[in-house]
């Protein structure tokens, strides 16, 4: 089982033997980098390279790690017995079971993606130590051991917005997705769009990494947004002149909704663009 | 060959260990690397490093570590400031300056001359930039420059071969943006906020109240009865005043930390932010524009006793601004500083103030003194033991 870059995922070298490496192991590979530059997507790409299913487990704040093992309803079972039912007889039919535990009893192996760790509680990473290591868990309840028939391959991403803990860190494999440059930029629009214009994808890509130099803004446009904006670009027949990027200091660029998701952003583009005809006048 | 990498690793400050150490030779025995040094170096940066920050030291340890085993030998700009190897430079002068250019070089001073400047150049490139970060030649500083040189800077270590595919992976420092030698990390201030807690139950009813439970039931005599309450929360509210002053720009990276730790922390957290000494009015925002602006007065009547006011300020100003009237450095301020000081620390019970200045020169600056006497001693200085400090006398 080889990983590598597919027609529509442009992989660089670096994340290729990071992911192999990760495989091989069978450790979780740590995935962080900007918002938008593939963090999610990849887990996909994994599985479809692989041809493995995938598992998603996106992380909220409110997320617990007890949830991605089981959850005993103790509620409903209270209910069933007070009204004297069969199965309340047996705890295990209260119990719920957790991504994890799918994941770990699958009968082939799978890809878990365990989405946005940084989002939960500051101590959740420490929480799933133990299961992420020997791949196994108790359930207490029913008093039997969890573990994994097949040891999924454990993709997780970080958007950076807490730090991790240590022994967290220490098992799994870390990569770090660096900002494409502009030749990847190219193959990556090129995977996507196979048949845009030559000169509008370039006019694009100019005025998309010109927007990226621009300093203070706060949300830097990253690929995903590169793509969504390119797309609409596409649907409404911008010609590629209207993207000049000379233009660029004078006015926002078309459509720059897909591309800035902050309004301070537009504004400060806005107040850029006009001082720059005010100077030219 | 791979033991002293990890010591060496260990010595410039990675966090590695030996897990991560068994995954490596783990990792190369299972053939992950195919036995290619690019590789090898992809899989042991993915083994090693799991913080980009990291990676740009890592890069470096590595260049100078496998400098001898690899085919093709390779020097980062660190090792050259370090022993300037004198023929190498002689050597790339020499093939890639023209004969005038030479002998303009003669003319100036001769080749003495320039390798002096050069080495010179170099040192005080590692002065100024302490970490070390940068190589010779990628800031255009160095002399060569100067020859119409290649762009890139003076590449010493690719002899003979001057294509550019021939700087290694690890050699092009692409991390070196992120390299960072921060002291207090997010985590770790908010481990020390958490000393702050309070827990009270506050809000909907969606949590199963089980000894409420057990008891309405057996009332009920068995017939269950659930009864719901409302969850633990921290109940803690903070007040945050930042100083945004003119002599703050140096602390501004720690207190973006420190901020961000403290707002994922508390539910109740409100900040406002001054200039150099709080006056009759404060800025909900760090545009002190009229529109933002909030009367010291009416924070005292919004937020009660209760609150705790924690500043963020480095409290050195001119002792005019705390002392007297018409002090400040922006307006005129009909009552001093130290009023509105007085005024705060005595409607809210318990005040604090974290000072990223270094506690040991507290004593030189008069108003640090002055405000630790206003906060009946309750200043901090930014770091994890003050931080603990300030929850334990704040709580």
């Amino acid at each position: 089982m080889r990983f590598q870059s597919t027609d529509r995922y442009i992989a660089s070298r670096d994340l290729e033997v990071a992911v192999n490496a990760a495989v091989t192991l069978q450790r979780p590979l740590l995935v962080k980098g900007e918002p938008g530059t593939g963090k999610t997507v990849l887990a996909q790409e994994i599985a479809k390279g692989l041809g493995l299913p995938l598992i998603e487990w996106h992380i909220k704040s409110t997320t617990k790690a007890q949830q991605g093992l089981y959850e005993y309803d103790a509620v409903a079972r209270l209910r069933d017995g007070q009204l004297g039912e069969e199965r309340a007889r047996d705890v295990a039919n209260y119990i719920i079971r957790g991504k994890l535990w799918e994941a770990f009893t699958a009968p082939t192996p799978v890809v878990l993606l365990i989405d946005e760790i940084d989002k939960a509680d500051i101590e959740f990473p420490n929480d799933l130590l133990l299961e992420l290591d020997r791949m196994q868990f108790h359930v207490y309840e029913t008093k039997e051991t969890v573990a994994a028939v097949h040891r999924p391959i454990v993709l997780i991403t970080s958007n950076n917005e807490k730090e991790l803990p240590d022994a967290f860190l220490r098992r799994c494999f870390f990569h770090f997705i660096r900002f494409p440059e502009r030749e990847v930029m190219e193959r990556i629009v090129q995977a996507h769009y196979p048949d845009v214009r030559k000169e509008l994808a370039a006019e694009a890509l100019n005025a998309f990494f010109l927007l990226r130099e621009v300093d203070g803004l706060k949300k830097r446009p990253a690929t995903s947004e590169l793509l969504d904006w390119l797309k609409l670009l596409m649907a409404e027949e911008m010609p590629p002149e209207a993207l000049r990027t000379a233009d660029m200091k004078v006015a926002l660029p078309p459509l720059h909704g897909a591309l800035l998701k902050n309004e301070q952003d537009v504004h400060l583009l806005e107040r850029l663009a006009f001082l720059h005809r005010g100077r030219r006048s | 060959m791979f033991a002293p990498f990890l010591l060496k690793l260990r010595a410039a400050g990675l966090p590695v260990s030996l897990t991560e150490w068994l995954a490596l030779v783990g990792a190369t025995r299972a053939g992950v690397a195919e036995y290619e040094v690019e590789n090898f170096y992809f899989l042991a940066r993915a083994t090693l490093v799991k913080d980009e920050r990291h990676m740009d030291r890592f890069d470096r340890v590595f260049a100078e570590h496998f400098r001898g085993v690899l085919p093709e030998t390779t020097i980062t700009g660190e090792l050259i400031t370090r022993d300037l190897p004198e023929e190498w430079l002689r050597k790339l002068a020499e093939k890639l300056l023209s004969e005038e250019e030479r002998q303009a070089i003669e003319r100036a001073g001769g080749f003495e001359a320039l390798m002096d400047l050069l080495r010179q150049r170099l040192e005080e490139q590692k002065k100024r930039h302490q970490g070390g970060n940068r190589m010779i030649g990628t800031a255009g500083t160095s002399p060569f420059g100067a020859f119409g040189d290649n762009p890139e800077g003076v590449r010493i270590g690719q002899e003979g071969s001057r294509r550019r595919s021939a700087v290694k992976v690890w050699d092009k420092r692409e991390f070196r943006d992120l390299a960072d030698d921060a002291a207090l990390g997010t985590r770790a201030m908010k481990l020390a906020l958490r000393r702050l807690r309070k827990f009270a139950r506050q809000g909907e009813a969606e949590e199963l109240d089980m000894a409420g439970t057990i008891g309405a039931t057996a009332r009920n005599a068995g017939t269950l009865d659930l009864r719901m309450q409302a969850p633990r929360r921290n109940a803690m509210k903070v007040l945050l005043l930042l100083d945004i002053g003119g002599s703050m720009d140096d602390h501004i990276r720690a207190s973006e930390e420190l901020f961000t730790a403290a707002k994922s922390e508390f539910r109740h957290l409100v900040h406002l932010y001054f200039h150099n000494c709080p006056y009759e009015r404060l800025w909900k925002t760090n545009h002190r524009r009229a529109a933002n602006m909030i009367g010291t007065e009416e924070v005292l009547r919004t937020y009660g006793p209760d609150w705790r006011v924690v500043f963020v300020g480095d409290a050195s100003m001119s002792p005019y601004e705390l002392l007297e009237p018409g002090g400040s450095v922006e307006h005129w301020n009909e009552e001093p500083g130290q009023a509105w000081l007085k005024r705060i620390t005595g409607h809210f019970r318990r005040v604090g103030w974290i000072n990223p200045v270094p506690e040991g020169h507290w004593a030189h600056t008069r108003t640090i003194t002055l405000i630790q006497r206003l906060t009946e001693g309750r200043m901090f200085p930014m770091t994890l033991d003050g931080l603990d400090r300030m929850a334990k006398a704040l709580r």
